[in-house]
């Protein structure tokens, strides 16, 4: 009896030690072998971005000419003034728009340059004296009696960064100045909206990241027919020839792009790298035939079918084999012989008048007709040149379009300076920078918390450094420009946003986290059940018999103790 | 808005103006002379309408805008004014010099095997000053997608083939530019390229794009630096290697979605002109097919002061009239590729068909109808060659109805081909899966002249080359080498690169051994169909031959395109490129499966050896009493019934 006791005791000891065996030494051991690597993430950083709030602050000057306010007034004039307007979009985004508004008198110069004849002169000898900087504005004011503005006009935006504002006519004489400053206060924040940003700009510009409300389908639509954001564009001029029996056609699109197009992108480069190129297509037809409108003796094209215009073209056009960059297209389209000219109608069945027309996203089409420089007598083919002045007005005003160059319409007694031979003034340029600097953060944060998610999510992707770094970039890039947006430097907000989109958009697309380096967990376990099974079976059964017989122990013991 | 904003602008740019207020401006200060005309030319139209349409157009999702000019005239207009004196749209009189050139060429040339051998050429110069870094790039009849390949890629040539099938030289004869199954691409970097590696995977990966082709494949792996095979074909005297990549696919299979890119790069497309002839499913269903893009820098003229890109666009395709004739041996355009022509690419500078008659000079082997009067006489390969040309610039060619369709009809099928001075074939030989040996063959059919040869072998890690095994004999005897340039493999990083100069006696066959050994693969290293084998590329034999008739070395401006592709230099031989059939390896193939049976088998055998030791170490033994035999057990029962108790 004693001997089957001992016995007994030991195969205990003996079930009881390799069960310890196995949790100690085994379980670590299967799971340090298994464990993939995941790079550390600055996850509490992500999460912040989860909420955004963007504070986006504007410098702005005020000065007072001579007329405007009366010299006791100036002394109490306060030296700044801070205004903030607070707007939120959705629960998880906010925006806060800060005016720093300083005043001050004109200088003598200043004084001298304001009386010249007319506004533009003003305008123009006003930038001589000074130098803003990106993202900052200068409003003049000058008194009701000057006739440096026309009757009928309050305000003349200039082409740089500043902007002359006439006081208005209940304004004349013996105001105190907090009446003048209450009077002042909206028609700056009009020049404000105009020449920095709208509410409804920034709102468009956070399309990526929030929901908007079907209300606002307008601004949807605009926001659409312009580019998203991206750190470079390929603009792709194409000359479609379907006829080239009958036309020869040469285009000096070398020397137009580099009057036209050249000055303009100059201008932005700031917020992209361009990239050109032409080329010219043979027989590319127009998908849509033409119909034959008595009336007009001419072919149209209606508003319908421009959509199916462009895909037999499009197939020919070609992709950028050499950059991944959204590509902007402009097809100048001269209609064959037969089918010339050619008119593009509206939706009201007018011609329209350029013959031009774009699509959101995509490029634009202009329709050229020579049919009327050559006689009936020509001889076949026929070498025309094309007016590169005439198409190229077309091609710049769709370009601008479709980059988002759009100022909204100027409201009454408003004058905007015309714009000086890079086709886009500087204010202009600072607008697009305000949008594009809130969508480039838009994106990003998106991109960099969607990453994050879809790594929580996944437990066994291999997260490697190179990610992590990438990860940590954006994240600190983000941050700055949020910072710099913040502090009202436009320049390196957008420089910065533009480092975040990119960082986030290179670790989100890398190839490491596409790959199938794992497999789903039920075919791991699929694997593991034929050792797994067999080996914890007898341990689990022999460590509940122990249980259950040291129980029956103690109960045995009780009853003897009773 | 916009027009008070182009009415501060300087009065000059009237002619390009579009909006109201400028147009009722111009009525005003324009002399009575010219106003009708400005009245005439000034269309008014309302601005506003048109942004209406705009806004309501502007509702649908992807929406179609008539475009406002209105907003970019001003800047327009203002930079417009320097040259707003010319009127609008000119009628040249004279013509200006071309900046590009087109031509397009198709060769057809009856083979003795009753094969037709057509050859379609097409080449684009491009008149540009590629050295220059320049950000804006203008194509006119270059295609834009290989522009911009070649100016990313810093690329100073670049030659792609596709092939289907197999080149049959014995039968066929020499091609005028022969390619090996599948794809080949090789390529010459300029020199200013610091990561050739890199810029050549990327550049494979964007042409596999361009040509909707596997070249992605393309890797360390199947990558070469040929010493001495590959020389650049173009203008330039770099040949330092570093700058060339050599790789083929053999496993490539060619078919429509490859021809169809290629077809899109002519400047003309399939509209018009020889690539009518183009249609897939004729070419496809022939015994050999080729296309191949080639991309070099060449003189722009005589003097070769400055260079300009060539594009050539081959396609060579052999079809088997005989057997789909119902033995009658007639072919004609129609026949062959179920088109006719009727007009030439209105672009190209020349656009002509040779057929090749030198086998018929008097008209006894076979009838060409239409007849033409134009023969011309090309050197090709060492041999003198009659063609009869058709130019299709020239409307008569076309004949009263419109459409040319030159039928070729067989009197006899007599006649001998000329054997080709240069032949090689290649086999594997052994047995079992351990070990092998690869044969080259080449073979000198020249009567009495010896001639240096270079061949080139590329194969794969996974056989492993003994090179010390390496033998090349003709005639019996042992043939050494001049040169011989061999790079050994790394596994998973490069393949085997041999390269050899041998002498070919005359009329004599040389034989090239190297034994081998088979590598076992990581299960995830094979192909979805291993079992099919593995392919090592063709061997590539580069050779001057003799040549039978002297060659004109000078005047490379006037033949036809398919005679100037190899630069030749000497008079007495001419440069030919053989390749050899691609090899198929069987390798040791595992059962795939297997690693999920290793796995439960291995895990069976631990848990009944777990289960038993612990079944050793855990259980309780006892000693029991031995049970009674069955004699006994019988007894007991028996005096159970007695009532006796037992024993």
């Amino acid at each position: 009896m004693a001997t089957t006791e001992v016995e007994r005791r030991r195969g205990q000891l003996a079930a009881l030690s390799i069960a310890a065996v196995v949790i100690i030494v085994g379980v670590p051991l299967w799971w340090r072998t298994t464990e993939t690597y995941r790079a550390w993430l600055p996850v509490s950083q992500i999460k912040e971005f989860a909420t955004l709030q963007l504070l986006l602050s504007v410098d702005v000057e005020v000065v007072f000419s001579r007329g405007t306010v009366s010299p006791e007034q100036q002394k109490k004039v306060p030296m700044t003034q801070t205004q903030d307007e607070e707007h939120r979009v959705d629960e998880n985004t906010a925006l806060k728009y800060r005016y720093e508004i300083r005043y001050r008198t004109a200088t003598i110069m200043e004084e001298d340059a304001l009386k010249q004849p007319t506004a533009s002169d003003a305008d123009l000898s006003l930038h001589a004296l000074s130098e803003n900087p990106c993202g900052s504005l200068v409003v003049y004011v000058i008194p009701e009696s000057s006739s440096l503005l026309s009757e009928d006009v309050d305000v003349y935006i200039g082409q740089k960064r500043t902007a002359i504002l006439r006081l208005g006519a209940q304004m004349r004489v013996g105001r105190t100045l907090e009446q003048l400053l209450a009077h002042l206060e909206p028609r700056i924040k009009k020049i404000l909206h105009m020449m920095s940003f709208s509410h409804t700009d920034i709102t468009a510009a956070l399309s990526d990241r929030v929901r908007l409300a079907p209300g606002n389908r307008e601004n949807i639509v605009d926001s659409m027919r312009a580019f998203k954001s991206s750190p470079g564009y390929e603009i792709t001029f194409s000359l479609l020839n379907p006829d080239p029996k009958s036309h020869r056609l040469h285009w000096d699109i070398e020397s137009a792009v580099e009057t036209y197009v050249q000055p303009l992108l100059t201008k932005l480069a700031p917020i992209a790298n361009f990239s050109i190129d032409s080329q010219t297509l043979y027989y590319a037809m127009l998908g849509v035939n033409p119909r034959f409108d008595i009336s007009r003796s001419s072919y149209t094209l209606n508003a319908e079918s421009l959509a199916h215009v462009i895909n037999p073209v499009e197939a020919r056009l070609g992709s950028n084999a050499a950059s991944s960059n959204p590509v902007l297209n402009f097809l100048l389209y001269v209609p064959d012989a037969l089918h010339s000219p050619l008119h593009i109608l509206d939706r009201k069945k007018q011609a329209v008048h350029s013959n031009a027309f774009h699509s959101p996203r995509w490029g634009g089409i202009m329709v050229y007709n020579v049919n009327d420089v050559y006689g009936p007598e020509a001889v076949l083919p026929v070498d025309i040149n094309i007016n590169m002045a005439k198409v190229m007005g077309v091609f710049l005003a769709q370009l601008r379009l479709l980059l988002g160059v759009q100022s909204s319409s100027p409201p009454p007694g408003f004058v905007v300076a015309s714009c000086s031979s890079t086709g886009l003034a500087d204010w202009e340029l600072d607008r697009l920078m305000w949008s594009r600097s809130v969508e480039n953060v838009a994106t990003a944060t998106t991109t960099i918390t969607s990453l994050a998610q879809l790594l929580d999510q996944i437990g066994n992707i291999v997260i490697n450094d190179n990610i992590a770094e990438q990860v940590s970039s954006a994240v600190t890039s983000l941050q700055l420009a949020v910072a710099e947006l913040e502090a009202g430097n436009l320049g390196f907000a957008l420089q910065y946003s533009k480092e975040a989109i990119l960082a986030s958009e290179r670790a989100f697309f890398d190839p490491s986290l596409l790959h199938l380096l794992y497999f789903p967990d039920d075919q791991k376990f699929a694997i593991y059940i034929p050792l797994f099974l067999p080996m914890c079976v007898p341990i689990l059964l022999s460590l509940i018999k122990i249980a259950s017989d040291a129980r029956q122990k103690r109960r045995e013991k009780q009853a003897k103790k009773d | 808005m916009a027009a008070h904003r182009c009415g501060f602008l300087p009065p000059l740019f009237i002619l390009c103006a579009l909006s109201v207020l400028t147009v009722t401006w111009t009525q005003e200060t324009i002399p009575l002379g010219s106003h009708r005309a400005a009245a005439a030319d000034s269309k008014p139209t309302d601005t506003k309408s048109v942004a209406q349409t705009t806004e309501q157009l502007a509702v649908e999702q992807r929406q179609w805008e008539a475009t406002e000019v209105e907003e970019a005239t001003s800047a327009a207009a203002a930079v417009s004014k320097q040259d707003n004196s010319s009127p609008e749209d000119v009628v040249q009189t004279s013509t200006p010099k071309p900046k590009d050139e087109f031509q397009e060429e198709l060769v057809v040339r009856p083979l003795h095997s009753g094969d037709i051998y057509a050859s379609f050429q097409f080449r684009t110069l491009w008149q540009t000053d590629f050295t220059r870094e320049r950000k804006v790039s203008h194509y006119g009849l270059f295609p834009k997608s290989l522009g911009q390949v070649i100016s990313k890629f810093s690329v100073r040539e670049l030659h792609i083939s596709f092939t289907q099938g197999y080149w049959r030289t014995m039968q066929w004869g020499q091609p005028f530019l022969s390619s090996p199954p599948g794809a080949e691409l090789w390529v010459w970097f300029q020199d200013t390229v610091t990561d050739v590696d890199g810029t050549w995977k990327e550049l494979a990966n964007v042409l596999s794009g361009i040509f909707c082709a596997s070249l992605n494949f393309i890797d360390s792996t199947n990558t070469v630096q040929p010493t001495a095979s590959f020389k650049p074909l173009g203008i330039g005297n770099v040949t330092d290697h570093r700058f060339l990549r050599y790789a083929t696919l053999p496993r490539e299979i060619v078919c429509t979605e490859n021809l169809t890119p290629w077809k899109k790069l002519l400047p003309c497309g399939t509209k018009a002109g020889l690539a009518v002839l183009l249609k897939s499913e004729k070419l496809f269903h022939s015994s050999f097919y080729s296309q191949a893009v080639h991309i070099r820098p060449v003189c722009q003229d005589w003097q070769c002061k400055t260079a300009s890109w060539e594009l050539r666009q081959t396609l060579n395709v052999v079809f088997d009239l005989h057997n789909s004739g119902q033995g009658k041996r007639e072919w004609s355009l129609f026949k062959m590729f179920s088109r006719t022509l009727t007009e030439a690419c209105p672009l190209a500078s020349t656009s002509k068909i040779y057929i090749d008659v030198t086998d018929n000079p008097e008209g006894e082997q076979f009838e060409l109808s239409p007849a033409t009067a134009l023969l011309s006489q090309a050197v090709v390969l060492g041999d003198r060659r009659t063609f009869s040309v058709y130019d299709l610039t020239q409307q008569i060619t076309f004949g009263t109805v419109r459409s040319l369709n030159v039928l070729m009809r067989w009197k006899s099928s007599e006649g001998d081909m000329l054997r080709p001075l240069l032949h090689a074939e290649r086999y594997v030989a052994g047995y079992g899966l351990q070990t092998g040996e690869i044969h080259t063959l080449m073979y000198n059919n020249h009567p009495y002249r010896s001639f240096p040869v270079l061949l080139l072998d590329s194969v794969p890690w996974y056989l492993r080359m003994y090179i010390h095994t390496l033998t090349v004999t003709s005639k019996g005897k042992d043939n050494k080498p001049s040169y011989i340039h061999y790079q050994p493999s790394k596994d998973r990083v490069r393949p085997h690169l041999l390269e050899m100069l041998v002498q070919l006696p005359p009329n004599s066959v040389t034989e090239v051994t190297v034994e081998f050994e088979r590598a076992l693969l990581k299960w995830t290293e094979y192909t979805p169909d291993p079992n099919h084998g593995f392919y090592v590329g063709s061997s590539v034999i580069s050779s001057l031959v003799p040549s039978l008739v002297a060659l004109d070395t000078n005047s490379t401006w006037q033949r036809p395109l398919f005679s100037t592709f190899f630069p030749c230099k000497e008079e007495s031989s001419y440069f030919v490129r053989v390749y050899t059939e691609p090899l198929l390896v069987n390798l040791p193939t595992p059962d795939f499966s297997m690693p999920y049976n290793v796995i439960c088998l291995t895990c069976t055998v631990v848990a009944v050896g777990y289960g038993s030791l612990y079944n050793l170490l855990t259980r309780t033994f006892q000693i029991e009493e031995p049970s009674p035999g069955l004699a006994k057990r019988l007894a007991n029962i028996i005096r159970r019934m007695r009532g006796v108790p037992p024993l």
